[in-house]
């Protein structure tokens, strides 16, 4: 394990000067996007201030040094998720990431007949690009019969139903309730009905030891954003023989070895040829200091922190008969709840008064509200940087708060 | 009404709205224009009808699901609307707007809505507070 207050230094926004309506900041929204440590900064900055200059473009010193640079973070995250460097395609974000093989791959692929199988739990980013693929194409999505927790059992249930699906995309760890699928068995079951399996790793790679050889998937998505890194920045990973096989979705400079007036041009080689235009070179520095920062930490540490603070929540909680918790039994660091008679955004703007930042409302994931039987919740996700200290100022304010117009009158 | 009022009575009034909301039903006549609103951050989703004839809003009710403020605040303006003229509710919009920026407002006209004069403390809610007067605005300036 790891002292949590030696790593809360490294984060200039945990210094404990930073407020929210006069309190101190407790940031438990996590699972939306995660603060900074002074390292990334360090990185990010250095873009701007010693090496701005393009990659790939130019013969001065400037551009060869930041070749080298986007070089050094491509082999950081691929030894972070454990693929082959030339398997890593840098993109905005996780719905860059999933839109590319909606666009790359299943577009070029999938037709009417066809079909992508999904989870009325998955998020936006992870449900509109196949809706889009399906009135493309013409093939249809279909969704896993799931209570929430996806199975082995209930993916196996769908791909024997509907022997057409050649495509599975689902969150390895759900971002509403949190809740872990056993991605490696899903993915030999998909291998074995021939389809392929794409993982939108958001709220996973950020959390614990993800391999991507070893779990045998297809495709591997996540944010730079969500695990202490830059806005503006994720990944794609995917087999070589799939990205050699996908088309890019944007096309232009960087990515093409020659163009005619014939209107025939030649392509480089994946994954260059998915990043047209000028990159996100200071998110791509900081991304690396961001996986090197969570790699000295090591991720089976974190993964244990989150565990250790889930539980420390929910003994702390009791069997308070007011608050209805969704999640109880999920895996890591999102509790997704519901005050009794309180609207979710009430709540959460009652916590807001107190300094507490989390989430209400469907969290993006806007298919949930049927498997809830709620149309709100509450979310609070914590990090590997949240304290046992944090997790009583939230458990006293969400049973102890007073009313939840207390925030409107600054009672 | 005096801008003295105590908070409590304030608190009052907004929970009173928000849990019973008078104005909240479909209409039960034709002749109602409707605009359908719905915040981003936010699961507030509303429509929004208002009964406009010879240039005077005769009758405003809302359905849909929203947050306390934004409930009350949209029932509290379809009280506000009704027996008003177009040009008057469309003043009284403006002056609730002016309210929620801090911003000087002509409190006369804005009666129980006074209730939020706090939710530029809590900014976020600004949305919530001005769902339901934004479609109002809408239908009364005609463009839905």
């Amino acid at each position: 394990m790891y002292d949590v207050y030696e790593i809360r230094k490294q984060f200039p926004m945990l210094d404990g000067n930073k407020k929210m309506q006069g309190k101190p900041l407790v940031f438990l929204d996590n699972a939306s996007t995660t603060l900074k440590p002074q390292c990334v900064i360090d990185a990010t900055n250095r873009y701007y201030a010693e090496m701005t200059a393009n990659s790939h473009r130019g013969d001065y010193d400037l551009c060869y040094f930041m070749d080298v640079e986007v070089a050094k973070a491509r082999e950081a995250i691929a030894k972070f998720v454990n693929s082959e460097v030339n398997e890593v395609v840098f993109t905005s974000g996780d719905t860059e990431a999933l839109n590319l093989v909606a666009y790359g791959y299943a577009l070029k692929y999938l037709k009417e007949g066809d079909g992508i199988l999904i989870s009325e739990a998955e998020h936006a980013s992870n449900s509109l690009p196949w809706f889009r693929i399906a009135e493309l194409t013409k093939c249809s999505i279909y969704f896993i019969n799931t209570d929430g927790r996806i199975t082995v059992g209930q993916v196996e249930k769908s791909l024997n139903k509907h022997p057409n699906i050649k495509l599975v995309s689902i969150a390895h760890v759900g971002n509403v309730l949190g809740y872990r699928v056993d991605v490696k068995a899903v993915a030999k079951l998909c291998h074995r009905h021939n389809a392929l399996i794409c993982i939108d790793g958001a709220q996973s790679v950020p959390h614990l030891k993800t391999d991507f050889k070893d779990l045998d998937i297809d495709f591997l998505t996540f944010s730079a954003h969500k695990m202490c890194g830059p806005t503006g920045i994720g990944a794609l990973v995917a087999k070589e023989k799939l990205l050699n096989d996908m088309d890019p979705f944007i096309t232009g400079g960087g990515m093409n070895v020659s163009f005619k007036n014939d209107g025939t041009y030649l392509l480089l080689e994946a994954p260059a040829k998915f990043e047209a235009g000028t990159l996100n070179l200071a998110g791509i520095m900081g991304f690396r200091a961001a996986v090197e920062f969570l790699s000295s930490i090591g991720m089976e540490n974190i993964e244990e922190h989150e565990k250790e603070l889930h539980a420390y929540l929910l003994d702390k909680m009791g069997n308070n008969e007011d608050v209805i918790i969704y999640n109880k039994d999920n895996d890591g660091s999102i509790l997704t709840f519901n005050k009794k008679g309180v609207f979710a955004q009430d709540e959460a703007t009652l916590l807001n008064s107190k300094g507490i930042a989390v989430r209400s409302g469907q969290h993006c994931a806007k298919m949930i509200d049927r498997l809830l039987g709620t149309p709100a919740t509450v979310r609070m996700s914590t990090y590997l940087y949240t304290t046992k200290e944090e997790i009583d100022v939230f458990v006293e304010n969400l049973l102890n708060g007073g009313d939840i117009l207390d925030a409107y009158f600054n009672d | 009404m005096p801008i003295s009022m105590t908070n409590d009575m304030m608190r009052s009034i907004i929970m009173d709205h928000s849990s019973h909301p008078t104005n909240k039903h479909i209409p039960t006549q034709d002749g109602y224009e409707k605009v359908h609103m719905h915040s981003d951050n936010c699961i507030d989703d509303l429509d929004i009808f208002l009964l406009v004839k010879d240039n005077k809003v005769i009758d405003a009710c809302f359905e849909g699901v929203a947050c306390t403020i934004s409930l009350s605040s949209t029932d509290i303006m379809c009280d506000l609307i009704k027996g008003k003229t177009k040009e008057e509710a469309i003043y009284m919009i403006e002056q609730y707007h002016h309210m929620m920026h801090e911003e000087p407002f002509d409190e006369d006209v804005l009666e129980e809505a006074i209730v939020f004069i706090n939710t530029s403390k809590q900014a976020a809610r600004i949305r919530c507070a001005t769902i339901g007067w934004n479609a109002a605005d809408k239908i009364l300036k005609d463009e839905k």
